[in-house]
């Protein structure tokens, strides 16, 4: 099935070229933080996480949303999911290694990085992040490869797979509510130290990820013209804006909670946000851009007429995209360290390496995502189901 | 042909797999740890849960303050003056009042509190978060209630950094070595890419010395084993008003302050 990802137009190979040209570039500067650490990056001993960890808080959101295609197609037999779930399970393997990259690419010592299975610490919520996630990849590869190579021999799914598919499904909400405990729990860290934190990360995996499978679908779909289904694209935009409802009215709450209660640890970095805090508002603009985003996107998405119009739906999703990732690809990582633990605000911003290195992983993650597609899409057009 | 080449893989994939999993395990076997240093020795100092008590009164100069952070960082070899300020090694400094004890501050507070500076170092709490978020060990807590390290274990993913409320912490960005003047070669300079802190001079204590801040300082720190009723801090604390640092969060901090 493999020998798909070979077959390919001048396109193709110019994309695939282009991917390896980025991973090429950032694998220099990699080298380079790798000899002389991570003092390369904008991280500080204040703020002591940053771009790759927030990267990677999102990317655990984008490979859970696979579940908004499996659940409705196995669990509710909507037929009309059929073309897309194998694109939505092959996304959440490609999001799982971006989420693997970022977290080696943050570790100090990355050499030592199997000290965590060498000594295992269950009460490290690493530790069960590191199974999570592994597991769910394992999990979205055998599922997916299986049903593509039955489809290929034209025979029904194997029967052995159907219980690791509803595993799958709970497995999708594990890594989430996981990734969210890794933040959660912490004592001092009181933009984190919250019980929404797990359903708002879901919530917003949940529109974040659906969302961006949609619009790779669709430019998938100019390139190669693979229907993923109308319907379906209906279906999944609705469930897409009743999870970012549901995103915003999480985060509302959150803001209730700091600025009724008045509590200074509570409200300091959720002010620093929006209107700075000791002469310092680097975030501001973001911080802006998301509410901006997010409010517009609703806008769009909540009507029915503007959402099943494709324009404005691929319009609806961007900005949904660009919220959501502010939201947490940016802001909550950060803002965890700021104020410091002495109510001192030390301010972040990612540095050139840090940019290109996590280029250099979401270039390989999207090598992965077109040679899996690749494969995919050739199947099902061998096949006749196109 | 089709299926043999997928045969082939499939067994090849198997092989590496367990070729993999039999090293992991070989070379674990196969791991001896180093006791040299663990051995008992006639001359330590042991306690049930080795405290501290700052005597703020006692630190009111600039010198009160330079001679216990330089005992400190001669003694463990803490980098100074690194190229990035915001990335700077700090095992014990000092900061004030609204900054060491946040939430404690108030608009009317006595001038000695309020232009005063205060001591911070790691607090080695009973219930260390640090210890409980990180995923190797590499932190971990012993039975005399020292916060210890391994900085041979520690992967550097600062999980530690992020569950310590007290940002007693330090991660080496670069490496430390360039700025340790005067090195001691009796204790190692850490690498760069692992996460470090004051350790309550554990080596001293093996020789039976007091750490080398409580040396220095004059009689401003007094360390001794909260555990023991008879010992001289647990007196000290009887006879004296102490504070301790985010009580609230439940992480039972070893260290005291009389202010």
């Amino acid at each position: 099935m493999l020998e798909k990802a070979l077959d390919g137009s001048k396109t193709y190979w110019a994309w695939i070229i282009f991917l390896l040209a980025i991973m090429g570039v950032g694998s220099i500067f990699y080298i380079i933080q790798l000899q002389k650490g991570l003092m390369v990056t904008g991280m500080s001993r204040d703020v002591s996480w940053g771009f790759y960890i927030a990267q990677f808080t999102y990317f655990v959101g984008v490979a859970a949303s696979a579940v908004m295609l499996v659940l409705p197609l196995y669990l509710h037999n909507q037929k009309k999911f059929k073309n897309m779930v194998i694109l939505g399970e092959f996304m959440a393997v490609a999001s799982v290694v971006i989420c693997m990259g970022f977290i080696v690419v943050d570790l100090g010592q990355p050499q030592r990085m199997l000290n965590v299975i060498l000594y295992p610490t269950p009460n490290s919520m690493l530790f069960y992040d590191m199974i999570v996630l592994t597991g769910y990849l394992l999990l979205n590869i055998v599922i997916a490869w299986n049903n593509l190579h039955a489809e290929w021999q034209r025979r029904p799914h194997p029967k052995w797979l159907q219980p690791l598919i509803y595993l799958s499904i709970v497995w999708a909400v594990s890594i989430h509510t996981v990734t969210a405990f890794l933040i959660q729990g912490l004592p001092g860290r009181h933009l984190w130290l919250h019980a929404i934190m797990a359903s708002r990360f879901l919530a917003s995996a949940f529109c974040s990820g659906p969302a961006i499978l949609i619009i790779l679908a669709l430019i998938a779909q100019k390139f190669t013209r693979y229907d993923p289904g109308k319907e379906a694209i209906r279906i999944l935009s609705q469930i897409i804006t009743y999870a970012m409802i549901a995103n915003v009215f999480l985060f509302l709450c959150e803001l209730f909670t700091a600025y009724y209660s008045n509590i200074p640890g509570h409200e300091h970095t959720l002010t620093y946000f929006f209107f700075g805090a000791h002469g310092h508002g680097a975030l501001m603009g973001w911080a802006w851009l998301m509410v901006g985003a997010g409010i517009l996107s609703l806008a769009i998405l909540i009507p029915s007429r503007s959402r099943n119009n494709p324009d404005m739906l691929l319009v609806g999703l961007v900005l949904l995209i660009l919220a959501t990732w502010i939201d947490k690809g940016l802001l909550l990582i950060v803002g965890g360290f700021i104020p410091n633990p002495m109510g001192v605000i030390t301010e972040y911003a990612p540095t050139g390496y840090e940019l290109m290195i996590s280029a250099m992983i979401y270039a390989t993650g999207l090598l992965i995502l077109t040679i899996l597609w690749k494969v995919a899409i050739g199947v099902k057009k061998e096949i006749g189901e196109v | 042909m089709g299926s043999n080449r997928r045969q082939f893989l499939k067994i090849a994939g198997v092989t590496t797999l367990l070729g993999l999993g039999g090293g992991i395990t070989l070379s674990a076997s196969a791991y001896q740890p180093e006791e040299e240093g663990t051995r008992e020795k006639p001359t330590r100092r042991r306690a049930g849960r080795w405290g501290m008590v700052v005597d703020t009164r006692k630190f009111q100069t600039e010198e009160d303050f330079q001679r216990v952070i330089e005992a400190c960082h001669r003694t463990n070899n803490v980098p100074e003056g690194e190229a990035k300020p915001i990335q700077e090694i700090k095992w014990i400094w000092k900061d004030h009042f609204e900054h060491v004890f946040p939430g404690k501050e108030n608009p009317f507070l006595a001038e000695r509190i309020e232009q005063n500076e205060f001591l911070l170092l790691c607090n080695h709490c009973k219930n260390p978060p640090c210890v409980r978020v990180c995923p190797t060990q590499a932190t971990y807590k012993r039975e005399d209630g020292i916060v210890q390290m391994d900085f041979h274990r520690c992967i550097g993913c600062r999980y530690c950094m992020a569950g310590c409320p007290y940002g007693s912490r330090s991660f080496n960005f670069c490496d430390p070595s360039p700025y340790v003047e005067d090195k001691n070669p009796d204790f190692p300079v850490r690498m760069r890419g692992v996460v470090e802190k004051c350790l309550f001079c554990y080596q001293r204590l093996e020789e039976g010395k007091q750490p080398a801040c409580v040396e220095a300082s004059n009689g401003g720190l007094i360390f001794g084993d909260l555990d023991d009723p008879d010992s001289h801090i647990r007196q000290v604390l009887r006879e004296n008003y102490t504070i301790r640092r985010k009580v609230d969060l439940g992480t039972e901090p070893s260290v005291f302050y009389i202010v």
